[in-house]
């Protein structure tokens, strides 16, 4: 998160003749510029690159990597999943298939066909097969046990607000400049014991690699992607005044720009009408009656099933600036808190004949693993729906972030009433620790915001 | 709090009483532990008011500061501490196991032989709570850097105003390293009753509330004729005809009753025989002083003894003596450290060592996990709860051949009927739990509406085409298979503390002992006090 005492906007994108009546793509373009100058020629050793939900992270990191290599550098990527390695594998062999890159992989965690399908891939578990290669790509996890290489000159790190300040301790070794690029808003870093005994040190271990990094790095001012490409014009500005009060952004594409149409009407159903009101307005609300429940809520994770089998059924189109596409099962995506609501869903759609987690199929699967991810329409279990409590956990704003931010069309939440009742009886109380960054805003305030704006679209389940 | 621990609480509370948790102990428990219950005095962070201690629950050792606001007063009772804890804290140190091991040198690639000591025994301290734990810490934070009349002698420099008794800074660096320990998680150099009773049986009331050692005793062992609810109402509430608590707070805190009705007098009657120079009357007022504190210690006493012997009514779980060789293992380290004269711990970690420590816990809490689900079938259940494992009774073993290699390798289909759910995909890897090698297996397909899953297996049944006698299960037989790894991952490789990177502010500035400054008690903004 920003901390408070950072200025409003970051290095880039403030400039004048910048408003919101400028043209995204050219605000977009002079901020690249001016962070790929930095990187290359800049005179600190980091660059920082703050980048709200679908602003080209990906496609920067991509550009980058082809600069440095065109003005004659090696370079290394660090990214945090292994599938975010594949998927950065397959986006800069797909962009410039004379790029030669190096897929560094674990014995144990083979790399996806789509990253090794190009030719000038190559794959080892050993960088020393790799060190040919411009660019070598692989997980923190991985680079942590590269040992005996000479440090390459630049490096990007690919999500590293997600990355944990001891796993740059352990890889910064390896490089001698580096471009860092994430999206301050998702999730923090965690850890499975406490981390107490360090909370306001600089290089506490248990942080994100970002703030260890300007805190060490007090002359690095973070640049900042101006423009969401993916949120559409009715989710930007919630999203952004939500969650990014610092560091406002904008659409890409105006309100008339994207469109979903369903051929089939609707029957009627709560499900359905939730679908045409999130159809028209981008968001929807279905709220099933008041009650304390399981996580698993059977009733719960059954509307979502529901929403998933009727927006399939009736035939949707999205309409974008890329043109014309149906949406099918692959453009869904339902997002919960937990693993096990996540296995519930999954068996709930698979008991309607809805395909699950595959090619052709709808996505399933909790925040974490959703970061970083795009689709059509999401369907999100509200994280505090049915809860008696209001725990850390259900309030960690990047949660709510990551699952109201997947979407390029849609995003219908299905929840329990009573969420604002909740929040109020539950306002923030973590202890305030010396030399710590307040968050803000924090995630009952975050909820509370998102919450206001899906009434506007809510229909009782 | 997971489904199961919840389900066992609204049992409790159905029941009247604390319904278990574990069917075997998780936690080492020495033959002879030293317990030890510290009280502070109010209002002065890390000013030790009492400490009742020993070995022996018929005679406890009571130390006491009749004027908590007196430095002398405060280090002469750290003195009595050091004198009671430190031989036995040091006696440990002598009878060892000789371990042999083979290191490469980095530099030639030679193989050598190494010897190394491991403590055969190691000590084991018992506190009421969690928050006796933080006490310790605090007290070793006050006085490891503190300088005695005899060291400054011997290095030659002014010992400052308040000269320590001698071997209280000693006693610092052991409580700083037995509070430490005791962050790694299923360590038990240091332990705190109510966390090893919290682990074994769920209570009808909060987490908070077991905070509460009376309270949490009641519900784990009530007296007849009352249930666990009613039994830890009066503990935390019952007063006498004096309005002080039958069953005084565990420590460090007191009651404030007990202080501003009871302690409060007696401290302003003992000042007042001082001020007189009437040795003869401040000692009676001493006295009356201890007394009172030994009133409100024994009773916490007395249930840190009855809640081991609960305790060491349970099974001890498999894994134990693994895990006690690794607290054998901090306590040699830290006997070694003292005797070469390494300085007293930093009051912060630097970035290396912050990170080595996150790692070490993280490691520690997975291997404790692990280990608690493999000896324990009620912590197991939870990981089955949760789509994490599974166990039933084999159904069907069908032979099956991965012919894809020179020669064809056993890879049997095994069939077990369970209402299990694991959360995951065929093809998903499992792994064996109390099979007869570490054994990993493959999902093949689940079918929830008959209950039958299957999987194959996929090693550890020998080199042969026929799977070694004994490495497959048969049909009847329990199994038991978990979707995570059984084994702890090693932790990456950090650089050296002088190998800092410049992300982390580059090497750090080395800090003396002696460049500390000179505080009586720790802020409040260090090590999370």
């Amino acid at each position: 998160m920003p901390p408070l005492s950072r200025p409003p906007g970051g290095a880039s994108g403030t400039g004048p003749g910048t408003g919101p009546g400028a043209d995204p793509g050219a605000e977009a373009d002079r901020a690249v510029a001016a962070i790929l100058d930095a990187a290359l020629h800049g005179t600190e050793r980091g660059t920082v690159v703050d980048s709200p939900p679908g602003a080209g992270k990906s496609t920067l990191v991509v550009r980058a990597a082809r600069e440095l290599v065109g003005a004659g550098e090696r370079l290394m990527i660090v990214a945090q999943t292994n599938s975010q390695v594949d998927d950065l594998v397959d986006r800069l062999a797909t962009a410039d298939p004379g790029l030669t890159v190096g897929r560094l992989h674990g014995s144990d965690a083979a790399p996806a066909p789509e990253a090794l399908r190009h030719p000038a891939v190559s794959a080892s578990t050993k960088p020393a097969d790799l060190l040919e290669c411009s660019v070598v790509v692989s997980t923190a996890a991985k680079w942590q046990w590269v040992k005996d290489v000479d440090p390459w000159r630049h490096a990007i790190v690919d999500e590293a607000y997600q990355m944990r300040s001891d796993a740059l301790l352990a890889v910064a070794r390896l490089f001698e400049r580096a471009l860092f690029v994430g999206d301050p808003g998702q999730l923090d870093p965690f850890s499975i014991v406490g981390t107490d005994q360090w909370a306001g040190l600089s290089y506490d271990p248990s942080s994100s690699a970002v703030m260890t990094l300007l805190a060490h790095n007090p002359r690095i001012v973070p640049h900042r992607l101006p423009v969401s490409w993916r949120l559409p014009a009715s989710a930007a500005p919630l999203v952004s005044a939500a969650f990014y009060p610092y560091a406002p952004f904008r659409s890409g594409t105006g309100p008339g720009d994207r469109g979903l149409t369903l051929a089939a009407p609707g029957d009627g159903s709560a499900a359905d009408r939730v679908i045409d009101i999130a159809a028209e307005s981008g968001w929807g609300l279905l709220e099933l009656p008041a009650r304390h429940t399981v996580r698993t809520d059977p009733e719960a994770v059954r509307a979502v099933a529901t929403v998933v089998r009727r927006l399939l059924d009736r035939t949707g189109t999205a309409v974008s600036e890329r043109g014309s596409a149906p949406l099918t099962a692959d453009r869904i995506a339902v997002g919960t808190a937990h693993r096990d609501q996540a296995a519930a869903v999954r068996a709930a759609l698979v008991a309607l004949g809805v395909p699950v987690d595959g090619a052709a199929a709808v996505t399933v699967d909790t925040a974490n693993r959703l970061q970083g991810r795009e689709y059509d329409v999401t369907v999100v279990l509200h994280p505090l729906s049915g809860r008696p409590d209001a725990t850390a956990f259900h309030l960690e704003t990047g949660r709510l972030c990551v699952l109201a931010s997947r979407h390029r069309h849609a995003c219908i939440v299905v929840a329990r009433a009573g969420i604002a009742e909740l929040l109020d009886e539950h306002p923030s109380t973590e202890p305030v620790q010396l030399g710590v960054t307040v968050k803000f805003p924090d995630g009952w305030t975050a909820n509370h915001a998102v919450l206001e704006h899906l009434s506007e679209h809510r229909v009782p389940g | 709090m997971s489904l199961l621990s919840t389900l066992a609480r609204m049992e409790a509370v159905r029941d009247g009483r604390a319904v278990p948790l574990a069917t075997v102990r998780h936690r080492h428990l020495a033959d002879r532990p030293m317990v030890l219950v510290p009280l502070a005095a109010a209002g002065e962070a890390g000013a030790p008011l009492a400490v009742m201690l020993g070995q022996d629950r018929e005679s406890p050792v009571l130390l006491t500061v009749p004027q908590p606001l007196d430095r002398d007063r405060r280090f002469a009772l750290l003195a009595d501490l050091a004198a009671e804890l430190l031989p036995w804290l040091e006696g440990f140190g002598t009878e060892v196991d000789l371990l042999t091991r083979e290191v490469k040198d980095p530099a030639t690639g030679e193989k050598t032989e190494q010897v190394r000591e491991l403590c055969t025994n190691a000590p084991q301290l018992l506190v009421p709570g969690p928050a006796a734990v933080e006490f310790l810490g605090l007290l070793g934070r006050s006085t490891r850097f503190r300088r005695s009349a005899e060291t400054a002698l011997d290095e030659g420099v002014d010992p400052g105003p308040y000269p320590v008794p001698a071997r209280v800074p000693l006693l610092g660096r052991w409580l700083t390293h037995l509070r430490d320990r005791a962050q790694v998680p299923g360590s038990s150099l240091l332990l705190a009753m109510t966390d090893l009773l919290g682990r074994h049986w769920a209570t009808g009331q909060s987490r908070l509330e077991d905070q509460h050692l009376g309270a949490l005793l009641a519900w784990i062992d009530p007296p007849a004729g009352r249930t666990g609810a009613e039994a830890a109402l009066l503990a935390e509430t019952a007063r006498d005809g004096h309005g002080q608590l039958l069953c005084p707070p565990a420590g460090p805190t007191t009651d404030p009753r007990f202080d501003s009705g009871l302690l409060a007098p007696a401290i302003t009657r003992y000042d007042a025989a001082r001020k007189l120079d009437d040795a003869v009357a401040a000692q009676a007022r001493e006295a009356e002083i201890a007394a009172l504190l030994e009133a409100v210690l024994r009773p916490t006493w007395d249930r840190l003894w009855q809640g081991l012997d609960l305790l060491r009514a349970l099974p001890a779980a498999a894994h134990l003596p693994e895990r006690w060789e690794g607290d054998r293992w901090s306590y040699t380290s830290h006997r070694d450290r003292i005797a070469a004269g390494e300085p007293p711990q930093p009051v912060r970690d630097d970035a290396v060592t912050a990170a080595r420590k996150l790692a070490q816990r993280e490691r520690e809490q997975t291997r404790l996990d692990i280990q608690e689900a493999l000896d324990d079938p009620l912590a197991m259940a939870e990981h089955r709860l949760a789509g994490e494992a599974l166990a039933g009774r084999v159904v069907a073993v069908e032979a099956a051949y991965d012919e894809t290699g020179r020669s064809p390798k056993p890879r049997p289909l095994v069939t077990v009927r369970t209402s299990d759910r694991p959360h995951g995909d065929p093809g998903r890897e499992l792994y064996r739990a109390g099979g007869p090698t570490a054994q990993k297996a493959e999902l093949v397909s689940a079918d929830p509406a008959a209950g039958l899953v299957t999987v194959r297996l996929l090693n550890g049944m020998g080199r042969r085409k026929e799977p070694e006698p004994g490495s497959v299960p048969e049909p009847g037989e329990q199994v038991c298979f978990t979707l995570f790894e059984l084994t702890a991952r090693q932790s990456a490789p950090l650089p050296e503390p002088e190998d800092t990177p410049w992300t982390h502010g580059g090497p750090p500035v080395t800090r003396t002992a002696t460049a500390q400054p000179d505080l009586p008690t720790a802020p409040a903004d260090e090590e999370g006090a």
